[in-house]
């Protein structure tokens, strides 16, 4: 099981004292946060990737690049890399240099966004969303398994003898999640090709995670790749800890009412109910995040978002500390002792070279 | 047996608009040769989840329950209160929530009240090109109550029987609604990649 941070990479007011962070220390804090992550003993850092304000990751692996040099252990993957609207050949080429550069550390969650002007501004149409998700991955993992590749479709430049440089590292391309809220087509997507799928179920009722979920895990089984259960699923979740729940309810509730996703709608307490969104005592949090398996199956991920809409670095780098010393170690223990021998942890570089190395050796 | 949704905005208790619905109702149910199960839906109630789920862009329980109804149901009765010359906005709202592929081919009886006749033409004005918006069969006959309506022989009761009469032939006229939840059946890849 792997636990990890994502994060949006928002610029926002902090609603308790006022400040804004200049874009400059956004970038550094969210290289502090991902540094915090490995410091305590977490597995995974992911970072989304978005083209407007208040936003500010537009080059992620610029920042993942950074991050790779200034840590040893943790594994490097985005929260979404835009399969839609980046040039398919652009983001084989990146990756594998990220790839490389980490020894191996990089995996990717490939996803729509949400934007509607980014499709536009990157020449697409956002009413070809699915259509550009299915091609240009298909194009994306020819790019990294094929050395030499000719090419047509729809929606980029036809290719005659390309190739994608550097090639993986070991001959092995990252393992890719894609992540979904709400689209059939995508858990389709993920179970056709034996990938990772990530259910950001954040904002999201579990009852409809869960059929999401259930999907992919069925066409999974469906397309050869192994049992429903040995799919690999990822999840999302958020928290706000203090040792006394009430505490933590009366610090957190201004980020809450200020939030652009949360304000105006459904209060703390009806949130809490009815998305993952946990504000509490770190027993709470363990005890949703074990819910997560009641609810949606044996799962290969957990990422977890501690800060944006304002939250200071200090207190989000105060999250991933109790994450890691008081959170973390118990689900670790939990889930290993409840998970059957027979579903796998997720991929990595390192499980993949294994693996290649086996069949080679067989055969 | 086929599923009748009527959906009422009124917003006080006892309500015209929901005196209008239940009258709609029933005169579809009396022109229907077979079994009609009537669920009546009062948007009142589900204000708060209406606005929430607007905002979140998912739906509480309670609302997600009558979305799946209304998107399951074999014909509609959609009666809303006349506000500043159009539907409540509550009507509006609940029907943005809804999504747009929930209606297609579902007959539909329209129905609205208001303080004077002069509103009448919200039927014909906000009303049906909503739903033909949806792609929904709006029956031709709308009813529109005015407040002085329920105390004249203003053929109110005939335009009732009338429409509740058109919208049961439409429903007698398709076979049950089966819903396809892409969740259940979902389009295979090899299709997507075409």
């Amino acid at each position: 099981m792997q636990f990890g941070i994502f994060t949006v990479g928002d610029v926002a007011t902090d609603p308790a004292t006022g400040r804004t962070p200049s874009e400059h220390e956004r970038i550094k804090a969210m290289v502090a946060i991902a540094r915090k992550t490995e410091e305590v003993g977490l597995d995974v850092f992911a970072m989304g990737e978005h083209h407007n304000p208040p936003f500010i990751p537009s080059s992620p692996t610029t920042i993942l690049g950074y991050i790779a040099a200034r840590t040893q252990t943790l594994l490097l993957s985005t929260a979404t890399t835009l399969i839609t609207t980046n040039d398919p050949v652009k983001i084989a080429e990146d990756y594998a240099v990220l790839q490389h550069l980490a020894d191996g550390r990089v995996d990717l969650m490939m996803g729509r966004g949400n934007t509607g002007p980014v499709y536009p501004w990157f020449g697409k149409d956002i009413r070809d969303g699915i259509d550009l998700a299915v091609e240009n991955y298909a194009l994306l993992r020819r790019l990294w398994r094929e050395d030499v590749v000719d090419w047509a479709g729809k929606h980029r430049t036809p290719l005659q003898s390309f190739t994608a440089t550097p090639r993986p590292l070991d001959g092995i391309p990252p393992f890719v999640w894609h992540g979904s809220i709400r689209s059939p087509e995508i858990a389709e997507q993920a179970a056709y090709y034996g990938d990772g799928f990530f259910a950001n179920n954040i904002f999201w009722p579990a009852s409809h995670t869960a059929r999401l979920i259930g999907l992919y895990r069925k066409r999974f089984e469906h397309y050869g790749h192994g049992s429903a259960d040995q799919a690999i699923v990822g999840l999302g979740g958020q928290v706000y800890m203090r040792k006394n729940s009430q505490d933590a309810v009366r610090e957190f509730r201004p980020y809450f009412a200020r939030s652009p996703i949360y304000g105006g709608g459904p209060s703390l307490e009806e949130t809490m109910r009815q998305t993952p969104l946990v504000v509490g005592s770190p027993q709470q949090v363990i005890d949703r995040t074990l819910q997560f398996r009641e609810d949606f199956g044996d799962y290969q991920r957990q990422l977890i978002n501690v800060d944006g809409m304002g939250i200071p670095l200090e207190t989000a780098l105060e999250q991933i500390e109790i994450l890691g010393s008081e959170v973390v170690p118990v689900l670790r223990k939990e889930f290993a002792a409840l998970r059957p021998a027979h579903v796998p942890e997720a991929p990595t570089h390192a499980s993949l070279k294994a693996a290649l190395q086996t069949s080679a050796a067989t055969s | 047996m086929s599923r009748l949704v009527v959906l009422s905005a009124g917003m006080r208790q006892p309500s015209s608009t929901r005196l209008l619905a239940d009258r709609l109702a029933a005169a579809t149910t009396a022109a229907t040769g077979a079994e009609l199960e009537v669920r009546t839906i009062e948007l009142r109630e589900l204000g708060h989840d209406i606005v929430n789920a607007t905002v979140t862009g998912f739906a509480a329980p309670a609302l997600q329950e009558v979305l799946d109804a209304v998107a399951a149901a074999d014909g509609l009765v959609a009666v809303s209160p006349t506000m500043n010359g159009s539907y409540s906005g509550l009507f509006k709202s609940f029907f943005d929530v809804l999504g747009d592929d929930a209606l297609v081919d579902v007959p539909v009886l329209i129905g609205a009240t208001g303080g004077t006749a002069r509103h009448s033409l919200v039927l014909e004005h906000a009303l049906r090109p909503l739903f033909s918006y949806l792609r929904a069969v709006v029956v031709p006959t709308g009813v529109y109550a005015a407040t002085q309506d329920w105390g004249a022989e203003s053929g109110l009761a005939a335009r009732i029987e009338r429409a509740g009469r058109e919208l049961a032939a439409q429903i007698a006229a398709r076979p049950p609604r089966v819903v396809l939840d892409p969740l259940d059946e979902p389009t295979p890849f090899e299709q997507l990649l075409g």
